[in-house]
């Protein structure tokens, strides 16, 4: 393969998408075809630039200005990692949305506020200071706000409301945070960060500072007592942007940050660690538990996507190399399957125009691609034997058991029997139940639709296979933990 | 001191969201906390009685970094104050939008999803 040097791809990974929105705009205003066209070119192009630069890692420094004074973007496996994931999750949703975003308005303001998303998220990972991760969480959070609220009706924009109450609050914490630290360490490099908490210590207002991020980016990534918005906010946007938020959005800003801040700046200790599993036990049992009732099937998706956050919040809270590779594993198959799960959701209501279970039933005839990618959606995530979930889920368990938390690796166990019973009761009610009268006649889904959705079911297969190449090595998710545990470099 | 009443204002903003029942008020209240924020940045990069961040050309470095106050929190809080900006405007006009839809600026009225 030809040597890349890496260095030059770093700053393209967000210059690509954010001049792309505003070319979308500039170009493609009333001309929908060429907006789409240009979305999915730009999604294949970060697809491609985050496979090259798998296995590299390397720091730029935006205009040339050198580490103390100018800005840096790293990267490392772990970014690569979560890169990656957003760029294929963001490529399928592309592909999705040419068919099914055809019945809103303004579809060029769909696509810029996507692309400005997918800036965001990229820019967060590849910050190399804490400022700039804010400002970059601010890109990507003022983005999914609007999308959130894009349909413009009644729920909609209600949600959108709560939600950017909610994450302004979060924002704040976060900024404080940031204040805290740089008042007590005169940098905002995180590999300075690292090194100036790694000689003095932990002092109260750095403790404060850690507590501060900790609660704001749970809000984030919608860690139980702060996952308010998310059942909200997730279901009322359309299945494209649902299927971004919850597949990659809550686990860039929220599980990622979280994830790099306790583990390489803060170097975090045993009680922050408590903390960290407390939290992901709690949104892993409160999430799956009221999935178990929703009626609404993206609602019920929601729960689940908090349910599972939790899990990867439980893995990395162990802190060993086994429960961090669990951890991320499950957050890269969450990636998959979530978005695929939504994807198969908005079919449902492309085709039928509701969500209410209830009202549902038979589509398995009426909707043959939907159905078949739904069920290895559902079997993934419930973590039956040979899929991507249960080996992920298995390794979590596995975890918990050597660390001695017996009773954690329990709930890991018993919730996974809960996923199992909402997804069945969705597949159940959804695609084999009696066919009602109103839905006989029903269109098949659109051929970018179906794409789409079997390109992530393809996703989970692949993903059940990364197994057998033995995670402890560092390939992808290995390389990523070996980051997450070696510490920060450069400086 | 003055640090805690920068605390202060930002718990005000707090209370205000946590409190208020009109879409319009909870705006105002996260300003409030966004501005005791951005006070606290400032405050962290201050100086009693510092000169101005200009470097005067033949002054040296260590005597300008002794003397002068810290321009990086001035630069993120200008930074910050924008993007509050950004977040204001959304924010407005969601709440005009559901004034639109809903015809009240009553949160405890503005409830259809639940679960």
């Amino acid at each position: 393969m030809m040597a890349i040097n890496v260095q030059t791809l770093i700053p393209l990974f967000v210059a690509i998408p954010l001049g792309m929105s505003l070319l979308v705009q500039l170009v493609a205003r009333r001309r929908h075809a060429v907006a789409e066209t240009l979305t999915i070119i730009t999604l294949l192009a970060l697809t491609l630039m985050s496979g090259l630069s798998v296995g590299q890692s390397g720091i730029y420094h935006l205009g040339g200005w050198p580490t103390p004074v100018g800005i840096d973007m790293r990267l490392d496996a772990l970014a690569t990692l979560l890169l990656l994931v957003v760029s294929v999750v963001g490529l399928a949703v592309s592909l999705y949305s040419v068919d099914y975003m055809r019945r809103f308005t303004a579809r060029s303001h769909f696509y810029s506020l996507f692309l400005l998303m997918v800036t965001g998220m990229n820019g967060v990972i590849l910050a190399g200071d804490l400022f700039n991760l804010y400002v970059f969480l601010e890109v990507a959070a003022i983005a999914s706000y609007s999308l959130v609220a894009f349909g413009c009706a009644h729920e909609e924009l209600e949600a959108s409301f709560k939600y950017i109450v909610l994450g302004s609050l979060s924002s704040a914490l976060i900024l404080t945070g940031v204040a805290l630290v740089y008042g007590m360490t005169g940098t905002l490099n995180l590999a300075h960060i690292a090194s100036r908490i790694a000689e003095t210590g932990m002092s109260m207002p750095l403790l404060l500072a850690f507590g501060l991020f900790i609660c704001g980016f749970a809000f984030k990534a919608a860690l139980v007592p702060f996952h308010a918005w998310l059942p909200d906010a997730h279901p009322s946007a359309p299945a494209p942007v649902s299927a971004m938020l919850s597949g990659v959005l809550i686990k860039a800003l929220g599980v990622y940050v979280l994830a790099r801040l306790a583990f390489n700046v803060f170097g975090i200790g045993a009680n922050e660690l408590s903390l960290l599993r407390w939290l992901g036990l709690l949104s892993m049992v409160a999430g799956g538990l009221l999935a178990v009732g929703q009626k609404d099937i993206k609602r019920l998706f929601a729960y689940s996507s908090i349910s599972q956050v939790g899990f990867m919040v439980l893995g990395l809270g162990l802190g060993t190399p086994l429960g961090l590779i669990g951890g991320l594993y499950h957050l890269v198959n969450h990636a998959m399957f979530k978005p695929l799960l939504f994807l198969n959701a908005g079919a449902i209501e492309y085709a039928t125009g509701s969500r209410d279970l209830r009202q549902l039933g038979g589509l398995n005839r009426q909707l043959p691609v939907t159905a078949a990618t739904s069920m290895i959606g559902s079997m993934s995530i419930a973590g039956i034997p040979p899929f991507n979930g249960f080996w992920s889920k298995l390794i979590i368990v596995l975890a918990c058991i050597e660390s001695g938390f017996y009773g954690f690796a329990t709930a890991a166990v018993l919730v996974s029997i809960v996923t199992l019973a909402y997804q069945l009761k969705v597949q159940r009610m959804a695609f084999f139940a009696a066919l009602p009268e109103a839905l006989k006649d029903l269109q098949r889904e659109p051929p970018m639709m179906a794409l789409a959705m079997i390109l992530l079911a393809v996703g989970c297969i692949v993903l059940s296979f990364a197994i057998l190449t033995g995670l402890r090595d560092p390939w992808l998710i290995g390389a990523a933990q070996q980051a997450l545990t070696a510490g920060i470099f450069g400086g | 001191m003055i640090y805690s009443l920068c605390l202060l204002l930002i718990l005000v903003g707090l209370y205000g969201v946590v409190v208020s029942r009109e879409t319009l008020k909870i705006v105002i209240s996260i300003l409030i906390m966004n501005h005791g924020v951005h006070l606290l940045l400032l405050l962290i990069g201050y100086r009693e009685a510092g000169n101005p961040p200009i470097v005067d050309p033949g002054a040296s470095i260590a005597s300008f970094a002794n003397g002068a106050v810290d321009p990086l929190p001035q630069a993120m809080v200008l930074t910050s104050i924008v993007i509050g900006l950004g977040v204001l405007a959304l924010m407005v006009a969601l709440c005009v939008r559901l004034y639109e839809r809903y015809g009240t600026f009553d949160i405890t009225e503005i409830r259809r999803l639940r679960g």
